[in-house]
């Protein structure tokens, strides 16, 4: 089975980190991006098997990626998980709107990630 | 002549007071129970009808009888001044609004800085001077009641006299009813208002009744009337300009006499500014109200002539309205003259006297109550007072009329009034036009105008009458001839008025502007000055702190509360609170201006104004006494003014919380943003820690230091947004003292410049003397370097960064500023960078770094230092954020 890649979208330092080290230990490959311009580019350059996508990020939101990602016909079909801070009903309606498969309000626990993330990748237990 | 019974025009006299009483109280009893009438703008330029008294409605026929048009300027001058209202009222109207203006003598008082003696010299004025007005009225309705019972106006004799006490009673009684029924005489009278328009109506409608008769049934239209009377030798001389009485100079002078009059009349003032409902109604009445001065003259002429063909010397020339009627054996016709008659003279006494009582009550009689330590109910005290003094304006203008005016005719003694009034005129539209004029020279002016007028018309008026020797009139006194006070400095040929007003307001005017070039306005007075002279601009209405000194907080708070109820002075001093950054002190001369305008909106000006002195300075009134007279004024709160500012004070207020609950909002879904992020990694972090606890000790420990500083960063936060809520709601403790500048921005400098070391970001610091010293709070001034500084070195490029610290002085203050080579701040951001949680870029994707707090926390901490806080941007690139400090005085 091919090592999947994952491409982590967030400015903040500490939360990348975090996510880096659970994304390697369920065996798969990361890719940072800073702000949403960098997260396109990287999207189109690594078409990852996954997009972990934070709302609010220099340059170009969230929402506008993962918008770009759903008119794209050849990213369409890439899974976005949305991470935000903001955790109001409105908010998450324009990220379902926007076409995220799932919606993770911070701070998240860890193992409910890592298990969404497994699911969605087709990973087995560990 | 066929006469009427005295009982039949006494019980219709009568019938016609008591409907226009009912009038009054149904229009009352509407706007009680809160429907409120629409006054329409024509009901307005009725009441301004109120010139138009037995002066007009007798009088005017009985001067073009003997002296031809020479009755026309009393009516061109009003006409004249119309012209002006649309600048001139609404200038009136404004100011009284917002001082509370409740009379003449108050407007003028207010001013020249609201000071008693001033108000009770113009009260004094005008009660003299008014009263040979108010006689001419009891004469005119005496003469007319005499005439009207008995066919002859012998003007002396027993039942003739005891006519004119019984009117006058009557007519005290009716203005007591009318006028006093409540106390605080800001208040308008609704009803009152009503019924003199009714009465506008109805004279205006039986002199044109007359007119009409005259013309049409005495004579075979007014063609045939004018055909005989240009046959009668003394009538065709009449009508030519030339030979009718008074030259040019005395029409001149009498259309500027009258124009001040019907500006500065007590009554006149009443209903056009105090009475006054809304600006809008300037305008109309702007042009009805000439239309009612020329209708009302339309047949003054006419019945001139016809009294003049058919009556002749039979009758006294200002008897001829009544008389024709009478003559050619029409007495119902004559009874409604009768009742025109009367409307006219109850009008202006009515008026007239509920505006001198007030006067008289507010600017004589109250000042003496207020500095003796009544303990009685001085509220209930001020009514009566109220009604007592229109009971003796009443008697003393029958006093007059009994002893000085039984021998003259209607129009010269009215004069003699308007010559009074017109002393008003120097410190009158001086005091609206002219910035400079003082208070000292308004006394000046007033003094000398009322001397000379007392010398040159009233005097010689009593000696006329046969109270002093007649002698002196003619030789001067002690045979001083150019003394002589009806021809000063041998000025001869005019009439008797003009030669008084002449004089007078010459030596009024120019001892109101020599005086005021000569003298300093006191603040007060400047900024009262300031704010009557441009008041129709808008900023005008901001009033001017005027206290020097302060008064303990619960004093004033109890005053308020006494005045206004508990929530409503809660309200007023939340108000104050917020515009003033959160504080209310003790001894806030700011304070004491807020409370004294609040009060005003309650109990007028002028009261308010001696309520807050009496507690403010020698306070010689123990609060309690203040506190008595109160009660009763703060009824005023009931009536429907109060009510619909009120609604309008709501509204605000519910706006206010509607914006306030939206910034709220905002606010806690920012703050819970910025508490998620540190909190997402010390969960994240914790459970990676708890699941893995086979992890190398090199990842252990870099894990467990992310979660310390994240939870440092935590901690900084919250402590952030506790201290902004400190500062927003003013409960921030300061130590406000001399700093010196140097000193701290080194000490703020050393404190990051290991954090700038490890970015590799250089931190310069400019020379700043010793000397400067600021007044700041030592602490708060670190908080705001070391925000300016952390924020600097978050945006400048790391490695080849560069932060600069430098100082220069501006005059008294000092400007610091804090420069860096980042990206800078975009133009439409340099205002929400100050704003809470806004850095640069969009709400959206900017992420804040740090807290978002730093910068509007130090804008406050500078603005409560008395400076302010901004960034522009810095040549050659980069931000400089800047913020200005006072210098301390002493450096």
């Amino acid at each position: 089975m091919t090592q999947k890649t994952v491409l982590v979208a967030d400015d903040e330092e500490n939360i990348v980190v975090s996510l880096e080290f659970l994304l390697r230990q369920l065996g798969c490959a990361v890719k940072v991006a800073r702000d949403g311009d960098e997260a396109i580019a990287m999207i189109r350059e690594h078409r990852p098997d996954l997009v972990l996508l934070d709302v609010m990020m220099p340059a170009r939101s969230g929402y506008e990626v993962c918008q770009m990602l759903r008119d794209d016909p050849a990213l369409r079909q890439t899974p976005v998980i949305m991470l935000t801070a903001k955790g109001r009903e409105a908010e998450i309606a324009r990220g379902r709107a926007v076409g995220a498969d799932v919606y993770v309000t911070k701070p998240f626990s860890t193992r409910e990630l890592s298990a969404r993330i497994r699911g969605m990748l087709d990973l087995p237990e560990a | 002549m066929s006469t009427l019974p005295v009982a039949t025009v006494l019980a219709v006299s009568l019938a016609y007071l008591g409907l226009l009483f009912v009038i009054a109280l149904l229009v009352e009893r509407r706007i009680e129970r809160g429907r409120q009438l629409v006054r329409s703008p024509t009901i307005y330029a009725l009441s301004l009808a109120v010139y138009c008294t037995s002066w007009t409605f007798f009088g005017s026929v009985g001067v073009a009888a003997t002296q031809g048009i020479g009755f026309l300027p009393i009516y061109l001058g009003p006409t004249l001044m119309a012209l002006l209202w649309p600048t001139l009222m609404v200038k009136c109207l404004r100011i009284a609004k917002r001082d509370r203006i409740t009379t003449i003598a108050d407007f003028i008082a207010s001013r020249y800085g609201k000071r008693r003696g001033l108000a009770a010299l113009v009260a004094l004025i005008c009660v003299i001077g008014v009263l040979p007005y108010l006689a001419l009225q009891l004469k005119a309705v005496a003469a007319g009641f005499t005439l009207l019972t008995s066919g002859s106006a012998s003007m002396r004799g027993g039942l003739f006299g005891d006519t004119a006490l019984v009117i006058t009673l009557v007519m005290a009684a009716f203005t007591i009813m009318f006028g006093t029924r409540h106390l605080d005489a800001s208040e308008r009278h609704e009803g009152l208002v009503a019924a003199i328009a009714f009465e506008s109506v109805v004279k205006l409608c039986a002199f044109l009744a007359v007119g009409l008769f005259a013309c049409f049934v005495l004579f075979d239209g007014p063609a045939v009337l004018f055909a005989e009377a240009a046959a009668h030798p003394r009538l065709s001389a009449l009508w030519r300009f030339e030979t009718s009485a008074g030259g040019w100079f005395d029409w001149s002078v009498l259309i500027l006499l009258s124009m001040a009059a019907v500006t500065l009349l007590p009554r006149q003032f009443q209903v056009a500014v105090v009475e006054n409902v809304d600006e809008a109604h300037v305008r109309r009445a702007t042009w009805q109200f000439p239309l009612y001065l020329l209708t009302i003259n339309l047949f003054v002429l006419p019945l001139a002539c016809a009294g003049v063909l058919l009556i002749g010397p039979a009758l006294a020339a200002d008897d001829y309205v009544l008389g024709l009627p009478m003559q050619s054996g029409h007495p119902y016709l004559a009874l409604l003259v009768f009742i025109g008659g009367t409307s006219a003279a109850t009008g202006m006494i009515i008026v007239e006297t509920t505006a001198l009582a007030t006067m008289i009550s507010n600017d004589l009689v109250l000042p003496g109550l207020l500095h003796r330590a009544y303990a009685a109910d001085l509220g209930r005290l001020l009514l009566l007072i109220r009604r007592g003094a229109i009971l003796i304006v009443a008697l003393l203008g029958y006093l007059y009329f009994r002893y000085a005016g039984e021998a003259r005719s209607l129009v010269s003694i009215g004069l003699i009034s308007f010559a009074a009034v017109a002393q008003l005129a120097p410190a009158f539209f001086g005091g609206l036009y002219w910035r400079l004029g003082t208070r000292s020279g308004a006394y000046a002016g007033l003094l000398a105008g009322f001397v000379v007028w007392g010398y040159t018309l009233l005097l010689p008026s009593a000696s006329h009458s046969g109270w002093l020797p007649a002698q002196w009139l003619i030789e001067g006194p002690l045979g001083i001839v150019w003394l002589r006070p009806q021809a000063l400095f041998g000025m001869d040929g005019v009439t008797a008025i003009t030669h008084g007003v002449f004089w007078s307001l010459l030596a009024n005017a120019a001892a109101y502007v020599g005086v005021s070039l000569a003298t300093r306005a006191d603040a007060q007075e400047s900024a009262q000055a300031a704010l009557f002279v441009g008041a129709l601009q808008r900023d005008a209405e901001r009033p001017i702190p005027l206290w020097r000194g302060g008064v303990a907080l619960p004093e004033l708070r109890a005053l308020l509360v006494r005045i206004l109820g508990e929530a409503r002075a809660q309200a007023a001093l939340e108000a104050y609170r917020n515009r003033h950054g959160g504080r209310v002190d003790d001894n806030d001369p700011g304070l004491l201006q807020h409370v004294e305008s609040v009060l005003a909106g309650a109990i007028g000006s002028a009261s308010a104004r001696t309520l807050v002195a009496s507690i403010a300075r020698e306070a010689p009134l123990g609060l309690e006494e203040v506190m008595h007279i109160l009660d009763e004024a703060s009824q005023v709160l009931h009536y429907s003014r109060a009510l619909s500012a009120r609604t309008r004070e709501l509204r605000d207020a519910n706006r206010r919380l509607q914006e306030l609950d939206q910034l709220k909002d905002e606010f806690m879904s920012t703050v819970t943003h910025e508490l998620r992020t540190p909190l997402t990694s010390i969960r994240a972090f914790s459970e990676i820690l708890a699941d893995n606890p086979a992890l190398d000790p090199d990842e252990r420990a870099r894990y467990l230091g992310i979660i310390i500083r994240e939870t440092e960063r935590l901690t900084r936060l919250i402590n952030q947004v506790l201290d902004f809520a400190r500062l927003e709601q003013g409960e921030a403790q300061w130590r406000i003292e001399p700093v010196a500048l140097g000193a701290a921005i080194g000490d703020a400098a050393a404190s990051v410049r290991q954090l700038f070391d490890d970015a590799g970001v250089a931190l310069e610091v400019g020379p700043v003397p010793d000397d400067w010293w600021v007044r700041a709070d030592a602490d708060r001034l670190q908080q705001v370097l070391l925000n300016l500084l952390g924020n600097a070195l978050k945006f400048a490029p790391p490695r080849r960064g560069r932060v600069e610290v430098s100082a220069t002085r501006d005059g008294a203050s000092v400007c610091v500023a804090v420069d860096d080579n980042g990206p800078g701040v975009a133009a439409q951001d340099v205002e929400t960078v100050f704003e809470k949680f806004r850095q640069s870029g969009s709400n959206l994707t900017a992420k804040p770094q740090g807290t978002g707090l730093g910068l509007p926390i130090s804008r406050h901490i500078v603005e409560r230092f008395g400076g302010r806080i901004w960034v522009q941007p810095r040549s050659g690139g980069g931000a400089s954020f800047r913020f200005t400090l006072p210098l301390e005085e002493s450096a």
